[in-house]
């Protein structure tokens, strides 16, 4: 294995914004070309994420990619994911030796249409899109099946949510906050059912960017690298038929393949858009919230950038490490209906 | 003996249940799909847009390489930095490439065929883009061709790059090829 760290992060969030893609990233792409002195000459690998189907055009990625700086001709790539699946590529990249450096981003603005419609093009189109299920109304379904079968109270729902409204308070980029008790949230109306507001993520528009680098060039270029000491992601089956809403398996393996829980881990930023997938996540990933800090900067649920939410947990954990704030962290990603696909990225500072 | 036939069909063959013998058999399913965007062209696609119902066309200058793009987008692809200085450019230039084509196009009846698509360079511009010739015969357009931008009446004039129509010959003599390589040369 390649000692590889993540040596730069930067982020953007904000309920609406009126920039276009590119300018939505060239600023973020000047800050960690700043904070490591990687200038573009100095980036082997480009990789990025983010949806046509939220931008609403075809090849909307390319738009993005002249603030890459893309002449003379770079190398470059792109995943229909959120771009945690990007720093995936990248990584498996700088393994194979064809990279020292990566810059890595995604980015996403689900402002100009229906986001919950956006999202019921990724089901099965045979049987299951065509019926367009509300993204709202699948997570209530996975809730209600994780509480009536006692494996999540609405208590416990509204102590994640009160929580993470808490800790958002000190997220400049989180557009929600304000803390809040259990209490007050649970007397809040039932928005959809079993779901109060606070259960759903509140949506943003913005993106995230990383630069990736081996071991040669880590260390000159930041004072505490965050080393990658396992990455993996997996995938629960597409059928909706076949999935158990109480189980994520493709999070219990990806977890268990870089360790999540082999050793003390200080913080885990996990990507669970809603409150129950916090809950069920914590479990499949088999994290002791008495030990581990869960997602201090008040996490998807409080800024969700669909499309780059994963990247941001995963940036959120390295700078944690940057910051000397924390020696082990682990970063999480989730894409698909009842968190179908799952990364897992743990972070070690020396 | 002969080897297994790896694609000969081993599972049982489906049987319907009895309440859907006898129906018609589902080979095709049509499944629309719609969605409605309301996008944001952004700051630097904005002002070009908005030049436009002024008649006027917008570029954006390189910080580093002097270097002007159009439509302006907000970086440049030759540095990677955010552009700062937009530049007014003329509403000529020459012809960089074109196409003509002779098969019809769904929803763009408006088009009469043969049309011709070029890509355009203006003056004072190191990128082309497409615009739609006329004014000459198909078999006369030629690289190097001097063009000018042809705009819809005043009343009809909104933030987009619609207000103009065509681009036309301008008389001028071609502009030689070697000025080909200022276009995405720093």
């Amino acid at each position: 294995m390649i000692d590889v760290a993540i040596v730069g992060y930067s982020v953007r969030q904000a309920r609406e914004l009126a920039d276009n893609e590119l300018e939505l990233m060239a600023p973020l792409f000047e800050t960690v070309r700043a904070e490591t002195g990687l200038g573009p000459d100095r980036i082997d690998f480009t990789c990025s994420g983010s949806s046509d189907f939220l931008a609403g055009a075809a090849f909307s990625f390319v738009m993005s990619v002249d603030a890459t700086r893309p002449v003379p001709p770079i190398v470059e790539s792109h995943v229909e994911m959120d771009g945690a699946w990007a720093l995936y590529e990248a990584w498996v990249k700088l393994q194979l030796g064809e990279a020292k450096t990566a810059l890595v981003y995604g980015y996403g603005k689900s402002s100009p249409g229906s986001l919950r419609d956006v999202l019921a093009t990724q089901l099965d189109p045979y049987v299951v899109a065509p019926l367009w299920p509300d993204a709202l109304g699948l997570a209530g379904l996975q809730a209600r099946a994780m509480l009536d079968a006692g494996d999540v109270t609405e208590q416990a729902m509204a102590e994640i949510a009160a929580r993470s409204l808490a800790d958002a308070e000190s997220n400049p980029h989180a557009v929600r906050s304000g803390a809040r008790d259990a209490e007050a949230l649970l007397a809040e109306p039932l928005v959809h059912d079993p779901l109060r507001s606070h259960d759903i993520p509140e949506r943003a528009d913005g993106g995230a960017a990383v630069i990736l680098a081996t071991a040669e060039v880590a260390r000159d270029v930041c004072s505490r690298p965050a080393w990658i000491r396992g990455i993996d992601h997996r995938m629960d089956v597409h059928h909706f038929g076949a999935r158990d809403l109480r189980r994520a398996a493709s999070a219990e393996i990806a977890a268990h393949a870089v360790g999540a829980s082999a050793d003390r881990l200080d913080v885990a930023e996990l990507d669970a858009p809603f409150t129950h997938q916090e809950h069920l996540l914590t479990r499949a990933m088999g994290l002791d919230p008495d030990r581990t800090r869960i997602s201090p900067s008040g996490g998807s649920l409080n800024g969700h950038v669909m499309m780059a939410s994963g990247l941001v947990r995963i940036g959120e954990a390295a700078a944690r490490i940057h910051r000397g704030e924390a020696d082990r962290t682990l970063g999480h990603a989730t894409s698909g209906p009842w968190l179908q696909q799952n990364l897992a990225c743990v972070l070690e500072g020396e | 003996m002969s080897a297994p036939d790896p694609f000969e069909v081993t599972a049982p063959p489906v049987v319907l249940p009895p309440r859907l013998m006898g129906v018609e058999p589902v080979e095709r399913v049509d499944t629309p799909l719609r969605m409605d965007y309301l996008a944001s062209s952004g700051r630097h696609m904005g002002a070009y847009l908005r030049a436009m119902k002024q008649k006027r066309i917008l570029g954006e200058r390189c910080p580093t390489t002097g270097q002007v793009f159009v439509p302006p987008r907000g970086a440049t692809p030759t540095s990677g930095l955010p552009t700062t200085e937009l530049v007014e450019l003329a509403d000529r230039g020459y012809v960089e490439s074109f196409c003509v084509t002779r098969v019809p196009i769904p929803g763009r009846d408006d088009l009469e065929l043969p049309y011709i698509s070029a890509w355009i360079v203006l003056d004072g511009a190191n990128v082309g883009f497409i615009g739609l010739v006329t004014g000459i015969a198909p078999e006369d357009v030629r690289l190097g061709l001097r063009v000018e931008a042809v705009w819809r009446p005043d009343a009809e004039l909104t933030e987009s790059a619609n207000n103009i129509s065509s681009w036309i010959p301008t008389g001028e003599p071609d502009q030689t090829i070697e000025s080909y390589e200022i276009v995405g040369t720093p």
